[in-house]
């Protein structure tokens, strides 16, 4: 099939992997198997249990080791003359400049986050270096070819934020099992396992916070010498039926809402447990430490009820405080804490039950808490078959057949692997088409800390920015800055919009810019009174910011991670994570194909694929056309 | 393993399979037993992903040493001579394959294929074919067929760019769930020897070309009492005068199977690795599918061919 031209252009090829997982070990070997002879692979990641159902190059002795160097070794063992280059490390550091994005050939992305995905875009877009994309998800896969000038960069296309949810729905009126889930975890697994220092929105607001605040001060505290179970018990009744019977006082609330209903320790487990289990506590060490043997819960796939669940809470933690006491003040959750799991679940489901959401099982709970993705190695296979024929043609400068190939689990019109033409860039995108963005914010109440976090870090990916007024600076992060300049900058974190020295307000142009990724940005300042405190909880709207349309059937590219979407069989369809916030859509432009094609017979882009829903739900109509024309505004 | 429910070992090892899939798949998953021959590139990506998914027990059939096209296309072939010397192509493989996954029970099976008997098959709940002759192909699928259980039969074939599977399940119920309810699905696959004897004419317009280059090939090593894939560019000209008469007997224009398909598919004997990790991997879940009883399972060919990228099902059988 090679042609000679072909072969040597393979050989000659220096070729940048980033991640050595799933896709990754799929892509390494394939790659080497077919030619290629100087790879250089970056993944900062260890290797875990979960991950050998589909990550071959690895195996159960090497858990704990890095991805990256056993992928290596894993490879050599069949093509032993080839030069693979690992780094353990994060791509984002700053060796991995352009200059060093530079050197390759092609890029090649095997990620698992929309973070990395968008620095490395940015890097290569800087480096003028093609980039080869992909994403899978269960059975669903994607790749993408992005070459800098002829077709749209990664950014191009909005790629929906991670959800997240109104701070009140999760306090006081959740209404799907997931925001039980985020209350369990960040809020109460915070405030009794993690740093003491760090706000918490725990306690229901209400009328009366001055007394509630007080009362709360001393409930989570573990008193010295204090009953671990009676402790327990304190908790419980506080969070379960303490802060229910606050939030049902407020009338309001509960006009169109079904109302909660407050639980009791001794109404659900009256007798007291150790008296119940004696003292047969398993000996085991700190990372082994679980509820679940102890209760004779084997099966992680049960629904415990009520009680199991309200047995399994207070187990856990007297647990946590019987044997790892010494973590507790500086835990954040991990999905691979078993106890932690088992806690969060408990609690999540108890408070479901108070709030006639129905339960789950701990299976269920661990991978909505720890935003698991569900993985297998065939659609791994096949993305990286794809993505190695699209390197083959960038190395070839085969221009004209570049495609982004769409893997789907249900056919659509006979085609289960869906080939469509790059299209061209998107005037209209801030990252590789210059254009401005505005904002909208209240420049005397916003503080410029507010948007370095949230706009500048946040919504702009930027990990180390310069923010500019014209010719001064406003703010920058680096090594070698001098004293006062830094005594200056973060005085002006510290100052609102009309403040600054400068004095920042409607009509003024600020550029921001990531040196590292090359990447600059001006935003047009728009004044603005109010804010919607639900639909606009920052207080700042950016715009000319090419969001997801709020639309339900929403579609979101694959495997970018940081999804709560693990919508499993029993998961009915709650778990909605297209909702955006107050997004508006923006089409700007047409859309055209790279190749030259007549508007008429111009063919709609394929839905992304929704990655939710059990395996037979159909989410992607057979005529996916109609379904395009449905999403564009 | 083999009790009722999945041991501890087996959760924490398949649970971002078991979210696609489900525990009651997997569980089936692990009573299964596979038979697998010809160890190509494209073979090897197949035993990979169902080793890994965690079936009962998968038996390898190749008797072959180990050559060349092995060791440049077959990642299970580590290319140390100590290593696989004496040994046949199927025991190489066997020994790389039990590392990926200990739980799953991996042998190899010796000799000729074609005079085991109907007994040998009806240990297994699928059988997948490769680097095999016309003849062979149908003869495998009658002794599957003959037997009441119900054995999953797929055959795989890739040249160059190209790749091809066929799938015939015989009478395959199962269930799925749409919206609330659980819908009961039949399909009614034909025998191998059935599909391809269907008439060319008969056939929706827009049939992938493939196929139609894929039977022309086919017969032509029938004919030339060949081995699967032993063909050259040399062969073009007997080639393009079968697929005259072939076309001839269908009344089917020539044009549907262009001289350029035809080469690419002569001169492409060996694997290209891309296509390999494709076929293997549509093919491995084709064969989960179908053991797990879940998911909708192609009906009855899909072909891929690297050069318009894409992957499609065709639906053929004797009107």
């Amino acid at each position: 099939m090679a042609s000679e031209e072909q072969i040597s252009a393979i050989k000659r090829a220096k070729v940048l992997m980033v991640g050595a997982g799933g896709i990754g070990c799929e892509l390494l070997k394939t790659l080497a198997l077919s030619g290629f002879q100087d790879i250089h692979i970056i993944d900062m990641d260890t290797i875990e249990v979960s991950n050998l159902n589909r990550q071959f190059l690895f195996r159960q002795s090497h858990v704990g080791q890095s991805k990256a160097k056993v992928a290596r070794d894993a490879v050599l063992r069949f093509r032993p003359k080839i030069s693979i280059t690992p780094y353990h490390a994060n791509v984002k550091e700053s060796r991995f400049n352009v200059d060093f994005f530079k050197e390759f050939d092609v890029v090649l992305n095997g990620l698992d986050n929309l973070d990395a995905r968008r620095h490395v875009n940015r890097l290569c877009l800087a480096a003028d270096v093609p980039l080869v994309e992909s994403g899978t998800t269960g059975f669903l896969g994607q790749v993408t070819v992005h070459l800098k000038g002829k077709t749209e960069c990664y950014e191009c296309q909005p790629k929906p934020a991670p959800k997240t949810y109104p701070v009140c729905t999760i306090t006081s009126t959740p209404s799907k099992f997931i925001h039980c889930i985020v209350w369990a975890k960040d809020l109460l697994f915070a405030k009794l396992f993690g740093d003491k220092n760090q706000e918490n929105d725990l306690n229901v607001r209400s009328s009366d916070t001055g007394n509630s605040s007080e009362h709360s001060a001393d409930v989570f505290e573990y008193r010295k010498d204090e009953d671990i179970e009676q402790y327990g018990r304190r908790i419980y009744d506080h969070v379960f039926g303490h802060n229910i019977e606050v939030a049902l006082s407020n009338e309001e609330t509960w006009k169109n809402r079904n109302k909660p209903r407050p639980i009791y320790s001794k109404d659900v487990l009256p007798v007291k447990m150790t008296e119940k289990n004696g003292d047969t506590e398993k000996d085991c060490a700190t990372g082994d430490v679980s509820v679940m043997a102890f209760l004779s819960l084997k099966n992680p796939q049960d629904i415990w009820s009520l009680a199991e669940n309200s047995r399994v809470f207070l187990e856990a933690l007297r647990l946590f405080f019987s044997k790892r006491l010494k973590d507790i003040g500086n835990l954040t959750f991990d999905k691979d804490d078993q106890l932690a799991v088992e806690f969060v679940t408990a609690a999540a489901n108890i408070r479901a039950s108070s709030f006639g959401i129905p339960l789950h099982s701990l299976f269920e709970a661990k991978g909505i808490a720890g935003n698991i993705v569900h993985a297998v190695a065939t659609t791994n296979a096949i993305i990286a078959g794809l993505i190695v024929i699209e390197a083959i043609k960038v190395l070839k400068k085969d221009n004209n057949n570049y495609r982004m190939t769409y893997c789907l689990e249900h056919p659509s019109r006979k085609l289960l692997l869906m080939p469509v033409e790059p299209y061209e860039p998107n005037k209209s995108c801030y990252v590789c088409s210059e254009t401005p963005l505005s904002l909208e914010v209240n420049t005397h109440h916003s503080k410029l800390r507010d948007f370095v976090e949230k706009i500048v870090k946040g919504k702009l990916g930027m990990n180390f920015p310069v923010i500019m007024q014209g010719a001064s600076i406003l703010y920058e992060v680096g090594e070698d800055l001098e004293e006062d300049m830094v005594a200056i900058y973060a005085a002006n974190l510290e100052k609102a919009f009309s403040e600054l020295p400068s004095s920042v307000i409607s009509g003024t142009v600020l550029t921001v810019e990531d040196l590292q990724q090359e990447f600059s940005c001006s935003i047009n300042i728009k004044h603005r009174e109010e804010f919607d405190e639900e639909k606009e909880p920052d207080g700042m709207v950016l715009c000319g910011w090419v969001e997801a349309p709020v639309d339900k059937d929403n579609n979101k590219p694959i495997g970018n991670g940081e999804s709560t979407s693990n919508a499993l069989p029993s998961e009915e369809k709650d778990v909605e994570i297209q909702e955006m916030s107050g997004g508006t859509e923006t089409v700007t432009g047409k859309k055209r194909k790279l190749s030259e094609v007549d508007e008429s017979k111009k063919q709609k882009k394929p839905e992304k694929l929704d990655v939710d829903d059990e395996d037979d739900e159909l989410v992607i109509s057979d005529d996916w056309e109609s379904l395009a024309k449905k999403n564009r505004v | 393993m083999n009790g009722e429910e999945l041991t501890e070992q087996e959760t924490a090892l398949y649970d971002r399979q078991i979210r696609v899939w489900g525990a009651d798949a997997q569980r089936r998953l692990s009573k299964s037993h596979i038979l697998v021959y010809g160890m190509k590139g494209t073979v090897a990506e197949f035993c990979k992903n169902i080793v890994l998914a965690g079936v009962g027990s998968v038996t390898l059939v190749d008797d072959r040493a180990v050559n060349e096209e092995a060791l440049s296309t077959n990642f299970l072939v580590l290319p140390d001579e100590n290593l696989y010397h004496g040994k046949t192509l199927a025991e190489v493989c066997c020994d790389s394959l039990k590392e990926f996954n200990p739980m799953v029970h991996v042998s190899v099976e010796k000799g000729d294929i074609s005079t085991f008997g109907v007994e040998f098959f009806e240990k297994f709940d699928a059988v997948v074919i490769s680097c095999c002759s016309l003849a062979k192909k149908k003869l495998i699928n009658q002794k599957c067929r003959k037997l009441p259980k119900h054995i999953a039969y797929y055959t795989v074939d890739c040249r160059g760019s190209c790749g091809e599977i066929f799938v015939d399940l015989k009478n395959y119920k199962y269930s799925k769930k749409k919206l609330e309810e659980t819908i009961e699905c039949q399909l009614e696959y034909p025998s191998f020897e059935d599909a391809i004897a269907a008439p060319w004419k008969a056939l929706p317009k827009r049939v992938s070309k493939l196929y139609f280059a894929m039977r022309v090939i086919e017969q032509f090593e029938d004919i030339e009492g060949r081995n699967a894939g032993q063909t050259s560019i040399a062969d073009l000209p007997g080639v393009l005068k079968l697929r005259k008469e072939l076309c001839e007997t269908n009344s089917v224009n020539e044009s549907q199977i262009p001289d350029a398909l035809l080469e690419r598919l002569l001169t492409g004997t060996s694997e290209f690795p891309p296509v390999c990790a494709i076929i293997g991997g549509i093919l491995g879940q084709e064969v989960i599918k179908a053991i797990s009883g879940k998911g909708d399972p192609l009906k009855n060919f899909f072909f891929f061919d690297a050069m318009d990228g894409k992957g499609l099902i065709e639906d053929i059988s004797k009107p």
